[in-house]
């Protein structure tokens, strides 16, 4: 298998390959105004090389703090984290302020769902990749120019050498973010995290940008974390794909098993109530209620509130991980009948 | 067909209607907005952005259009138009067999009436000071309506989009959750009863589980009340899902038009074929291996000459920069119609029927 959840409490089975990244027991905790804000819970997975994870979830579950903690990019005042991030043999949580500004970028990188917002507003696209290539590889201004050029024929914008020059604001969008794909893939980092990087597109160009990082990350063998919201964007890009819900993965394994024969009552509802094609006329079925208050979650299953199969023990005890098949997990005791 | 699918017994009819039931609820002809560009030293008009060029359609009674299209294709500013939220340059819109804004017509004041529209930011639609049931109350006010009824009208609409009014009246936006600001917003624009309600991206903020509560909410709500809506959206599943007809703009101008069977079976732009298939499938063993379209849609500024879609169709000829093409009529029963030269006979491109009895052809109205 090849990143999926481990079984809670099952003992480590030594791997063939130690994997790029593995994630045990991740929580992050927000401190706020009323009180503390659980918003990651207990995350663990494994990623190899040259796959690319999905993390799918709606707003508030906890998709994107996971992602951001993998590069400790949270507030550290406001910010508790627990567990262990183990990437390329570096423990992200006990790293240094110091040693952590040269694993991002060159280990770990990240794009963004809106590219304005990631630019410098006042450096041309050119200046801002050279930038980071001559800060972590410590290469001539002259080369890092070059490179820069390279970088932006890659991600195949047009007439690249004169997009060198211009500023983010005179870019269109699918433009900007191919601009941040390739400020991201500079330093050739081993691991790229995509927050909702197509969201913010058209569909036309949405297309095009996923069909374009697919074949980067196989010529680059890197592996990606994607998030998304959209069932159908992970159908295009992911090899394995992990269902969150307050601050928990609750399903995960490959794509096609997920998508096809999902365990989850949760993953089931979002299914049903994507709109899909035939559905004309007919009544939507949809998950009643909304996501719960990640202050105050309740006890057991969090989803138990809105689910239709929920029974008294639901709310009783914690939901352990169940793996009906060795690499599709889930957590719902209906799988243990 | 869209007008034979529409009409209801006599009985039923509603007594806000004057123009029959062949009159179409809303037509437009014609519109058109172009930006003004100020720059130089004297900050004069230097270009012009066309955001709506020469927009035609109608809408029938209790019918829903779905309007599609990329960003910066004019979707949003025609509903603006509509709305006269913006003064158009020129065109009419004829509501219900009165011309808006015209002489012995519907005045701007009576046609916001019975036409309302529901944003895609639920938050920022919503006065933060004032409590959900002073929002919805307050068009009715304006409108002449007492304060207590206003007040008893905003309540039964609460009911209506499916929150418990006993908790929400007294509460604020900030109070809510995305899909609840939307109910409200939604209720909002049923207060002053209208007949056509334009949603522009109503849906596309928020979850989808939650998506789904409120397309149920607003089939319920068109059956209910007796509605037509434009339902304005760049996701084309829902567009799928809640439409009769569907309108694809792309650069300011309807490229095609017609029935959804039409438009997602047997589409006939290349723009609407490329728009299609750039849906991601759902199914991870049928992924798109390559785009469908390269590039972005150029700059509405200094749009391409004849056919606006040509820099990025496979299929462009040299017809199809000098001549633009007409909305030709491809399908009659469906209402089809298209802006393409390889649909229009005798237009000059290589893929197109060289000559056609020239009653069969002739443009939309």
């Amino acid at each position: 298998m090849t990143a999926a959840l481990r079984q809670d409490a099952a003992p480590v089975a030594a791997p063939a390959r130690v994997p790029l990244v593995s994630v045990e027991g991740l929580t992050v905790k927000f401190k706020g105004g009323d009180g503390s804000i659980a918003a990651v819970n207990g995350v663990d997975f494994t990623l190899e090389r040259g796959k690319v994870l999905t993390i799918l979830g709606e707003s508030g579950s906890g998709k994107s703090v996971t992602l951001k903690a993998m590069m400790r990019l949270h507030p550290a005042r406001k910010t508790t984290y627990g567990g262990k991030i183990m990437i390329g043999g570096r423990n992200i949580l006990a790293l240094s302020e110091r040693e952590l500004v040269q694993v991002r970028g060159s280990v770990v990188s990240m794009i963004f769902q809106e590219p304005m917002l990631a630019f410098d507003p006042v450096y041309t696209i050119g200046h801002q990749i050279a930038e980071t290539v001559v800060r972590h590889e410590g290469v001539s201004r002259r080369d890092a120019d070059k490179r820069a050029l390279d970088l932006l024929e890659m991600v195949q914008i047009p007439s690249a050498a004169r997009r060198l020059k211009a500023y983010p604001h005179e870019m269109s969008g699918g433009m900007r973010q191919r601009a941040m794909i390739a400020l991201a893939l500079s330093c050739r980092p081993d691991l790229l995290l995509a927050d909702e990087p197509t969201t913010a597109l058209d569909a036309t160009v949405q297309m095009q940008v996923l069909v374009l990082l697919r074949q980067l990350q196989r010529e680059m063998g890197m592996a990606v974390i994607f998030v998304t919201h959209d069932m159908g964007v992970a159908a295009e890009i992911a090899d394995d794909v992990a269902v969150m819900y307050a601050g928990r993965f609750i399903e995960a394994g490959p794509v096609g098993p997920v998508i096809g024969k999902r365990l989850h009552p949760y993953t089931e509802g979002l299914l049903a109530s994507t709109v899909h094609g035939a559905s004309r006329g007919e009544r939507l079925e949809t998950i009643p209620g909304s996501p719960p208050n990640l202050a105050k979650l309740p006890s057991g299953c969090s989803f138990a509130p809105r689910c239709k199969y929920v029974e008294q023990r639901c709310r009783e005890t914690e939901i352990p991980l169940f793996k009906p098949e060795p690499d599709h997990s889930a957590r719902c005791l209906r799988i243990d009948r | 067909m869209a007008y034979a699918a529409t009409t209801t017994p006599a009985k039923n009819r509603d007594p806000r209607d004057r123009g029959g039931e062949a009159q179409p609820l809303l037509m437009v002809k014609g519109l058109l907005k172009y930006f003004p560009v100020l720059g130089g030293v004297l900050n004069r008009k230097v270009a012009s952005v066309q955001a709506v060029d020469d927009v035609s359609f109608d809408v029938a009674k209790g019918e829903t259009l779905g309007v599609v299209g990329e960003s910066g294709c004019g979707k949003s500013t025609t509903a603006r138009l509509l709305m006269r939220l913006i003064e158009p340059d020129a065109g009419s819109v004829i509501f219900d067999g009165e011309g808006v804004g015209e002489q012995h017509g519907l005045s701007v004041r009576d046609m916001r009436r019975s036409m309302q529209m529901v944003f895609q930011d639920s938050y920022a639609s919503l006065n933060p000071r004032l409590t959900i049931e002073e929002t919805i109350a307050f068009g009715p006010k304006v409108h002449g309506v007492s304060g207590k009824e206003a007040r008893d009208r905003a309540r039964a609409l609460l009911g209506k989009v499916g929150l418990d009014p006993n908790l929400f009246v007294r509460r604020y936006p900030h109070e809510l959750s995305g899909g609840q600001r939307q109910r409200i917003n939604i209720a909002r624009a049923l207060a002053l009863e209208p007949r056509l309600v334009i949603f522009d991206e109503a849906v596309s903020a928020l979850d989808k589980s939650v998506e789904a509560q409120v397309l149920n909410l607003l089939n319920d709500l068109k059956r209910d009340m007796s509605l037509t809506y434009i339902f304005i959206s760049h996701d084309l599943n829902v567009v799928r899902y809640i439409s009769d007809r569907v309108l694809v703009m792309y650069l300011g101008k309807v490229v095609e038009t017609g029935t959804v069977e039409a438009i997602y079976g047997n589409p006939r732009h290349p723009y609407t074929r490329a728009l299609l298939s750039s849906m991601p499938s759902m199914d991870p063993g049928k992924r798109t291996t390559a785009p469908a379209l390269t590039g972005d849609p150029p700059n509405p500024i200094n749009p391409p000459s004849g056919c606006r879609f040509r820099t990025r169709c496979a299929f462009a000829e040299g017809v199809c920069a000098t001549v633009e093409p007409r909305l030709e009529i491809v399908a009659d029963a469906e209402r089809h119609a298209a802006a393409c030269h390889m649909e229009i006979a005798g237009s000059g491109h290589t893929k197109a029927i060289p000559q056609l009895a020239p009653q069969l052809s002739g443009a939309v109205a």
